[in-house]
């Protein structure tokens, strides 16, 4: 019997459109195909975020545009730009 | 007494600055390298305890000991943290054969936000093929804030630097740098060795600054790239990572001129003239 699982795919884009580059990345797959680990990769799987889509993933969370905390507008950490994205597929049961 | 010879120049500083570390392939000899192996396959190296001088630590007879005190080394850490720091601690790290996963990306220690930094030093006793992984890290990372395995969800980035080396080979580490061990893909262990050490004295020009001055100049026209490509301090420190986000890659660079400024004392030191601007705020009224 077939059943849906879930892949999920986290790409870290040059700032807040889709449409820019693609910076770092990040996929964790529930078909159980493929095992992503960290530095397993010197080539992102996309150019840009709307090439996933175009392949086929959807988009479930943009990152939001919360300014800066008052003291902290020069200080950097996390990636900003943070995009998921899943596709469905389907398995063998 | 370190020689001056064996200091770090004004541009591997300036790069350490920008990319919170240095890179020396094949520093230690193979008789060292052998002598550590040796060691760890004994059982491991003794630590003292933290906040030990670090002069104390490792007394002959002992390889890691003959590692740390080569001239080179000896300079690398004089010109980052100054004479005789403290041992913080040490670590011999293995990654097993045919393991399934990396380690995740992370910072050591906890969020650490002074400008004053430790280094860590990783040495690598024997070869690391690719495909044994080494010890991976994001170049400029060091100066974002967050807490040691918040990051672990960062899988890749572009621009990322695997440390695949010969034996012998040496990072050296600001304390913040995003880094993981790679997954080791081999029938063998890899072993990497690493120590931490605290400064006792201020960073103020540790280095050999004979190049300073010549180095890092006046102001620069901006946003032209050929009038920024001499190798000099302003442009080392202005060269962007592949993994930047548009914003926060000038905001590195900013975290890099402030570095540079405690690191000199010259407050007056910018790039692209990013800090200038901000600091521009006359207060001179025209006569009415």
């Amino acid at each position: 019997m077939s059943q849906q699982r879930q892949k999920v795919l986290v790409l870290y884009l040059a700032n807040s459109a889709l449409d820019s580059n693609v910076k770092g990345w990040t996929l964790y797959d529930g078909t159980g195909q493929e095992a992503h680990t960290t530095g397993d990769s010197d080539r992102p799987p996309y150019a840009n975020g709307l090439d996933a889509l175009l392949d086929g993933w959807r988009v479930i969370q943009f990152p939001q545009l919360i300014p800066p905390y008052p003291g902290l507008e020069y200080a950097t950490s996390f990636q900003m730009n943070e995009f998921i994205f899943e596709k469905l597929e389907m398995i063998d049961g | 007494m370190v020689d001056k010879k064996d200091l770090l120049t004004t541009a591997q500083m300036a790069e350490f600055v920008a990319r919170g570390f240095l890179r020396f392939d094949e520093l230690v000899p193979d008789d060292i390298n052998q002598a550590v192996m040796a060691a760890f396959d004994k059982g491991g190296i003794e630590a003292a305890p933290a906040g030990t001088p670090f002069s104390q630590c490792y007394p002959e007879p002992s390889p890691i000991g003959a590692m740390l005190r080569m001239p080179a080394i000896q300079g690398i850490i004089h010109s980052l943290v100054g004479p005789d720091p403290l041992f913080d601690h040490h670590a011999i790290h293995v990654r097993q054969p045919n393991e399934g996963k990396a380690q995740g990306m992370h910072g050591d220690s906890i969020i650490d936000t002074r400008m004053h930094f430790d280094i860590q030093l990783m040495y690598f006793p024997h070869d690391v093929p690719l495909e044994m992984g080494g010890t991976l890290v994001v170049p400029g990372s060091q100066y974002r804030r967050i807490n040691e395995m918040d990051i672990a969800r960062y899988q890749n980035f572009a621009g990322q630097v695997p440390m695949v080396c010969k034996a012998g080979s040496l990072l050296a580490l600001h304390h913040g740098i995003w880094h993981c061990g790679r997954q080791n893909k081999t029938d063998r262990k890899r072993y990497m060795y690493k120590i931490r050490l605290n400064p006792v004295v201020r960073q103020y020009r540790l280095w050999n600054t004979d190049d300073l001055e010549s180095m890092t100049g006046g102001q620069k026209r901006i946003f032209t790239q050929e009038q920024n490509a001499a190798a000099d301090v302003q442009t080392i420190l202005g060269r962007g990572e592949p993994w930047y986000e548009d914003g926060g890659g000038r905001l590195e660079i900013v975290n890099r001129v402030k570095m540079w400024r405690f690191l000199t004392g010259d407050d007056r030191f910018d790039v692209h003239y990013w800090l200038t601007r901000l600091e521009n705020m006359p207060e001179r009224r025209l006569a009415a």
